[in-house]
């Protein structure tokens, strides 16, 4: 049998790769086996253009109990405890059909964390949507920004939908919008769960004879295919792919949840793997591959819910909630009881054999018969081309023009979708279910506590696209040292991360680029941290009618913290100023910043997106060595109570980070005063900049942290940063200004920033629902229409 | 005292109220929903969730299983019985409870900390609590909107059977308050002998001051207060 270039195309298979297949076959594949080619060879499934690059990045430490290649990486929590996590990526699906694209995201990520022996305790999400109102200057259509609208209502819905009836706490993440993602919105989920340290499970089909058992949902024809559009741009006729995504069951999974915890209880499993991408096909050569055994699959017994199936679509479905374990011999029955009582399907579908080959039995007769190193180790290794741009950054303008006083860019900003509150999301979020929540969402980062109340982890997700679009080594290497940053301000300690890298078609050198480049940043600054990535996932092919995103790389850092007081009533620093009164300082790890740089790095910034609608320069500079020393200030300071929080000067500058510290309140303490604050902008910062109203308020320098405290802790706290070398500011206090008119000021040299508070709130508060053209609490049409 | 907490397929609230009743002191034991067996509980909970992945309508298909059967007969000869969210929409279904939980007002699933305002002090739940004292806890739900026709509110209301209603911090019931669109603001009731208490707030969620509140572990406390005859 030989095929035809068309049939090879609809596997997603080039003519070079079909020769590979026949060469490690020694003989033509037959119908069947090409498609198991076609998936496991598939971008998604086998990382072939970025598995060589993916080599640098650090993935050892102290800490680490089980780094890439399992289903979720691991680390030691103390106290006995793992603690599991990962991110992964759903975003074509989620632009077909956004409410069940971001709902299964959500399960299949669920699914990693369990599979290892976890319960999930918390999910963080970080998303990106195109604009969310029309725009003639920038190009965005009216029929665009709705499209956009609609696609944010049916991932939150989808996100909303299956993390709150699986019952898992969401500690919120990150909500962005740019131009580039209106064809190619990014959905990344997160998901971390706790096991006793001993008592981690793997994915590996070990034990020749031993039964291989198919529990969970039935086996459909969704997602048939579904890596492989994961791994190809999307065209004007993506609407056909509807069918290749799949449709959720969190009330399933929960129960899957439940039972295989269960039964990984019991003793009777000895490996288990979720039936993902590539469903049956990737989970048994996997299982089997990573054991050095073969596995011998019978799919007759493979429980269906449709009729007259054929082999290729049983090993290519993607429906939900599968799994497929291997269960020691002779112990079937206990595992059957444990799936009966939770009303789950359960068959044995195969056993594990010698030989290290994946075989395939379908109505009586052998359908495949694949060694599988040559689907995982095997697959094609893609060292493609790649090419800096040509054209260098945009310099600055010779000169521009504010177009708004201060108080009033202020205002814009706050109101600006990137920078305004995201209540509006995560209130359709469960955050307190499990009841370890310390620090739910609205907060750089989450904060949960472990058993027993004396620990507890800090996570955050962070990534900025726009600065990876002007240099993405240095892009990477900033979504680092922030996420590493946000968990630091809670007073953890940053020990290991996950990441997930959106970039368009690796197959165009330029893009091809920029992953070299962002792999490199992310391992340089993952080095200097000392975070090792655990695992994560690569999404390429992010590019509608050849329109690709900026390069997005979003890394997930957990952090250890130990509580330093009562356990029934320590909070973690939060950042947000509490009372009147307080000292406001800002601690820096920054180099210096000339008129020069500041001019060059504030095109990256909200302002000039947002402000002056123009985007040039480069993103902001970094000092990692510094970087290392200002989380250990963090988390030192904090275990001596000497902070009430910390907020890092992040996206929108220092003037958004102050808004942000007066106008943000815990969701568990909402009801807390807003107090206004009278500083002064520190003229030793940045002599260069000081005079200059724009480049003081909205450049963004993330080496730069607000912190505020009670005025007798200044001594000690500039004490225990100038000993790390860094440097330590007083801004003013925080004030009443009486009841209801408290202000906002900020004054510099030849220039004041005054800002009534209450007006501050009404345009942070109010900007998402406007953009969405709603007022808080009441949906639009399109969100109805995306909810039904 | 020995309190049940009932396990449906699909509860996820069952391990924190389970937690809840060992803060407050108890002994908490595990009710499966195909068992008809209470275990010589005290007082049962029916916990938060999606019992049967909340398919038909939120509790409409937990009322049919067994274990239900056996809480209907607790009920009836009195024992304590609390619904928390879909342990509340449980309730109404069964009928134990009137009234029923639509979808919230705004169409949205709704996730934030709400004050209630404890109107009865009259029942096994609140026995610890004063009329008019305002406890905080978190709200989670998607279908919370309660809704009786002008009979039941009525009824609700002359017998004194709104146990809590959404209101300020300062115990102001207002519009603002009110997360869901329930009618008269209620975010709890009971049944006409008092033992029957469906909320849908999470008390269990606010048992430490580290988590925002312990203000839920009120309801628990008030369980192992000296109980007066029940309906009195």
């Amino acid at each position: 049998m030989s095929f035809t270039a068309e049939q090879l195309q609809r596997q997603g298979l080039t003519p070079e790769e079909y020769a590979r297949i026949r060469a490690l076959l020694g003989r033509e594949p037959n119908g069947v086996e090409l498609a198991i080619f076609g998936v496991m060879w598939s971008e998604h499934c086998s990382y072939k253009s970025s598995r060589p690059l993916l080599k640098q990045l650090p993935t050892d430490g102290a800490v680490v109990l089980q780094g890439p290649g399992e289903n979720a990486g691991a680390i030691d929590a103390g106290d006995g405890w793992a603690c599991v996590f990962k991110i992964e990526s759903h975003n074509h699906p989620s632009y077909v059909e956004p409410f069940q694209g971001a709902a299964t995201g959500v399960g299949g990520i669920l699914r990693d964390i369990f599979t290892m022996g976890a319960r999930p305790v918390a999910i963080m999400d970080s998303l990106r949507f195109g604009p969310l109102e029309a725009d003639a200057a920038a190009g965005v259509a009216p029929q665009t920004a709705a499209r956009n609208r609609a696609i944010l209502h049916g991932v939150v819905g989808g996100i909303s939908h299956y993390g709150n009836c699986f019952g898992v706490a969401n500690l919120g993440g990150e909500t962005m919008f740019d131009g580039g993602y209106s064809g190619n919105p990014l959905v990344n989920a997160f998901a971390l769960g706790l096991a006793r340290r001993d008592q981690i499970f793997y994915g590996r089909a070990t034990g020749e004879g031993n039964p291989v058992i198919y529990v969970g949902a039935k086996t459909g024809r969704d997602g048939i295919h579904g890596a492989t559009m994961a791994s190809e741009e999307f065209s004007a006729a993506s609407e056909a792919k509807r069918p290749n995504v799949q449709v959720g069951d969190p009330f399933l999974e929960k129960l899957l949840l439940e039972a295989c915890l269960e039964a990984m209880a019991s003793g009777a499993v000895v490996g288990i793997q979720d039936m993902g991408a590539a469903g049956l096909t990737s989970s048994s050569c996997e299982m089997g591959g990573r054991a050095g055994m073969g596995i011998d699959l019978d799919l007759d017994r493979v429980p269906q819910r449709e009729a007259a199936m054929t082999a290729e679509e049983m090993m290519l479905s993607e429906s939900q909630e599968r799994m497929l374990l291997v269960a020691a011999a002779g112990r079937e029955e206990e595992v059957f009881a444990i799936f009966r009582k939770w009303g789950l399907d359960a068959a044995v579908v195969g056993r594990v054999r010698a030989g290290g080959r994946l075989r395939v039995h379908h109505q009586g007769r052998l359908v495949a018969d694949i060694p599988n190193a040559a689907l995982t180790d095997e697959a094609p290794r893609y060292r493609r081309p790649a090419q800096a741009p040509a054209k260098a950054a945009a310099p600055p303008p010779a000169s521009w023009t504010a177009p708004a006083p201060p108080g009033e860019a202020l205002v814009r900003l706050l109101a600006s979708p990137n920078l305004a509150s995201t209540a509006l999301v995560y209130e359709q979020y469960d955050t307190t279910i499990g009841a370890n929540t310390l620090t739910a969402p609205g907060s750089g980062a989450g904060v949960l506590r472990l058993p027993g109340g004396r620990r507890a982890l800090a996570m955050a997700l962070d990534g900025v696209g726009r600065y990876c679009r002007l240099d993405p080594r240095q892009g990477a290497r900033l979504a680092v040292a922030e996420a590493a940053r946000n968990v630091a301000c809670t007073g953890a300690r940053p020990v290991a991360a996950t990441n997930c890298l959106n970039l368009g078609n690796p197959e165009k050198p330029a893009v091809m680029w920029q992953l070299q480049e962002v792999v490199a940043g992310m391992g340089e600054a993952c080095r200097a941290l000392d975070t090792p990535i655990t695992g994560g996932n690569v999404s390429l092919y992010n590019e509608t009618l050849g329109q690709g995103i900026d390069p997005t790389p979003v890394i997930g850092m957990v952090g250890l913290l130990e509580l330093s007081g009562h356990p029934a009533s320590w909070r973690p620093p939060a950042a947000y100023f509490p009372a009147p009164g307080r000292a406001v300082c800002l601690v820096s790890a920054a180099a210096g910043l000339d008129r020069d740089q500041a001019r060059r790095r504030l095109g990256s910034s909200e302002y000039a997106a947002a402000i002056l609608r123009r985007v040039w320069g480069e993103p902001p500079a970094l000092d990692l060595a510094r970087e290392k020393a200002l989380h250990d200030f963090l988390a030192t300071a904090a275990g001596a109570e000497l902070v009430d929080g910390a907020s890092d000067v992040s996206r929108g500058g220092l003037a958004v980070c102050l808004a942000k510290c007066i106008l943000s309140r815990p969701v568990t303490a909402p009801e807390i005063a807003l107090v206004g604050a009278r500083l002064a902008w520190p003229e030793a910062l940045a002599p260069e900049v000081a005079g200059d109203a724009e480049l003081a308020l909205f450049s963004e320098v993330p080496g730069w942290v607000v912190v505020s405290c009670e005025p007798a802790a200044v001594g000690e706290l500039r004490r225990l940063a100038q000993h790390r070398g860094l440097d330590w500011y007083e801004l003013g206090r925080t004030e009443r200004n009486g009841s209801g008119d408290a202000r906002l000021r900020i004054a510099g040299r030849g220039w004041k920033l005054d800002a009534a508070v209450a007006e501050l709130a009404a345009a942070w508060r109010g900007g998402l629902p406007g953009a969405l053209g709603e007022t808080a609490g009441t949906p639009t049409a399109e969100l109805v229409e995306a909810q039904a | 005292m020995k309190i049940g907490v009932v396990v449906f397929p699909g509860s996820n609230c069952d391990r924190d109220a389970h937690g809840a009743v060992i803060r407050a002191g108890q002994q908490a034991v595990w009710l499966w929903h195909g068992s008809a067996e209470l275990e010589g509980v005290e007082a049962i909970i029916l916990p938060g969730g999606f019992s049967y992945g909340d398919y038909l309508r939120t509790g409409a298909i937990a009322r049919f299983s067994p274990i239900m059967e056996a809480v209907r007969r607790f009920a009836a000869q009195g024992g304590p019985v609390l619904g928390i969210c879909n342990g509340f929409q449980i309730l109404c279904e069964a009928g134990l409870l009137p009234g029923a939980l639509l979808r919230n007002a705004g169409l949205r699933f709704v996730s934030r900390p709400v004050y209630l305002r404890v109107e009865t002090a009259d029942t096994p739940f609140t026995r610890g609590c004063g009329r008019g004292q305002v406890l905080r806890m978190p709200v989670a739900h998607g279908e919370g909107n309660y809704f009786g026709d002008a009979a039941t509110l009525a009824a609700l209301e002359r017998e004194h059977r709104v146990v809590f209603r959404y209101a300020d911090a300062a115990g102001n019931v207002t519009a603002a308050a009110n997360p869901n669109g329930s009618r008269a603001n209620i975010a709890g009731i009971c049944n006409r002998e008092r033992n029957v208490v469906g909320l849908m707030p999470h008390p269990e969620r606010a048992i430490e001051p580290a988590l925002g509140s312990e203000d839920g572990l009120a309801l628990f406390h008030s369980l192992t207060l000296a109980s007066a005859a029940i309906g009195a």
